[in-house]
């Protein structure tokens, strides 16, 4: 419940610390809240980058923790249309459909460099990235992006949908721990018996 | 071992072979496009050479040629297990009058790689039972593999949204990228301004 500590949002403990309270907040916010945690998904998965969503989804990087794991393979019932891939001219339609076939309120999140802005597919038969036939809320670079920053581009959605807004955003690359040591080298385990 | 079946088509088809080569293996010959079908059925059929496997079919644009487009067949034999590289040429500069005879009646697997060579390079095939575009979408106008179709120039399904600045960002600068195909664009890619060179 912490996202709901905002400034509207007020909890109040009538009997005390530890007693039953309750929790004032704005109708939007609470709805947000409920929204980003639900984000059932629509895949329009079209080449490689499907590799590494597929990753995401598995138990390694696993985003159902994040509430987005119940893909439906209708549009009519997903909030969420996760662009895998390049999208030629040919398929370009079919994706303006299952977009339009979507109910609001409804996200869309390009995956991959292909989808965000074509990539090196500069010539006659592809779009140059999926916001040129469907707005697009957050964009993945990477070719294919690691799973983190998936993960981070499905974070800065969540973080959009409990602003409200919808003024497209870019994952930022992480800091490496290697090239930025004051982020910080997490130890690993060199051996067996080293780790007491 | 396969300049043999090179001689065999020599003295099969003396005057329509233009040329060969065998080389460390690798054996090709070119006939007239008018001898097309009639070598590709021999190569099947002749117990010789027992070509059962048409193993790829594709098309060359030479735009500084003529004929302009090099028609590519390798053929390989199961039983026999040798190779034949088989080329023929056609079409005028414009690339207008491209025909050849079609092989889908020796070989099945003709009829998707012509209907790609049709869709690429406008080359059409006489008798093929359905040759229409197999990649690209009907509403394409012109032929993308030919050397002188905009390497930049796209023909969207549908409209691009209603927004500002919607149009295709150059990925590449200039000096970057696919400079060997932007030599046959219609329009300068980037505005270069000439008048401060001189």
């Amino acid at each position: 419940m912490g996202e709901l500590k905002s400034s509207s949002t007020q909890i109040i403990e009538p009997g005390g610390a530890g007693g039953a309270g309750f929790a004032t907040t704005r109708l939007d916010a609470v709805l947000a809240w409920a929204q980003k945690y639900s984000l059932f998904m629509y895949p329009f998965v079209t080449a490689c980058c499907g590799m590494e969503f597929m990753s995401v989804s598995s138990p390694r990087y696993d985003f159902s923790r994040f509430g987005s794991e119940a893909p439906r393979f209708s549009p009519r019932q997903s909030d969420l249309l996760w662009v895998v891939g390049t999208i030629t001219q040919r398929q370009a339609p079919i994706l303006k459909r299952i977009y339009e076939q979507m109910a609001e309120p409804k996200w869309v999140l390009a995956f991959g460099t292909c989808a965000s802005c074509g990539g090196f597919y500069d010539n006659y038969a592809c779009v140059a990235g999926v916001d040129k036939v469907i707005p697009c809320d957050v964009y993945v670079p990477g070719c294919p992006p690691r799973p983190e920053a998936v993960l981070d581009g499905l974070m800065l959605l969540q973080d959009k949908i409990q602003s409200g807004n919808r003024t497209p955003a870019i994952v930022k690359p992480r800091q490496d721990p290697v090239v930025e040591p004051n982020v910080g080298l997490v130890q690993l385990r060199k051996s067996r018996t080293s780790v007491a | 071992m396969s300049k043999a079946l090179i001689d065999l088509v020599k003295k099969q088809f003396g005057a329509a072979v233009l040329e060969s080569h065998s080389l460390f293996g690798d054996d090709t010959l070119v006939v007239e496009a008018s001898a097309w079908r009639d070598v590709s059925g021999f190569l099947r059929d002749d117990p010789a050479c027992q070509m059962d496997m048409l193993t790829d079919l594709t098309a060359v644009d030479y735009p500084e040629r003529e004929p302009r487009f090099e028609i590519v067949a390798h053929f390989y034999s199961l039983s026999k297990g040798h190779r034949l590289r088989l080329k023929t040429r056609t079409g005028d500069e414009e690339g207008d009058d491209a025909e050849v005879d079609s092989l889908c009646e020796f070989w099945a697997s003709a009829n998707w790689m012509e209907r790609e060579i049709f869709d690429m390079f406008g080359v059409t095939f006489k008798n093929h039972p359905d040759l229409r575009r197999i990649l690209l979408y009907p509403e394409f106008e012109g032929h993308p593999l030919r050397k002188d179709y905009p390497a930049d120039k796209i023909q969207p399904l549908i409209a691009y949204r209603d927004v500002p600045n919607i149009e295709k960002i150059a990925p590449f600068s200039v000096d970057e990228g696919m400079s060997f195909g932007r030599q046959t664009h219609t329009q300068p890619r980037h505005d270069t301004d000439d008048s401060s060179v001189n």
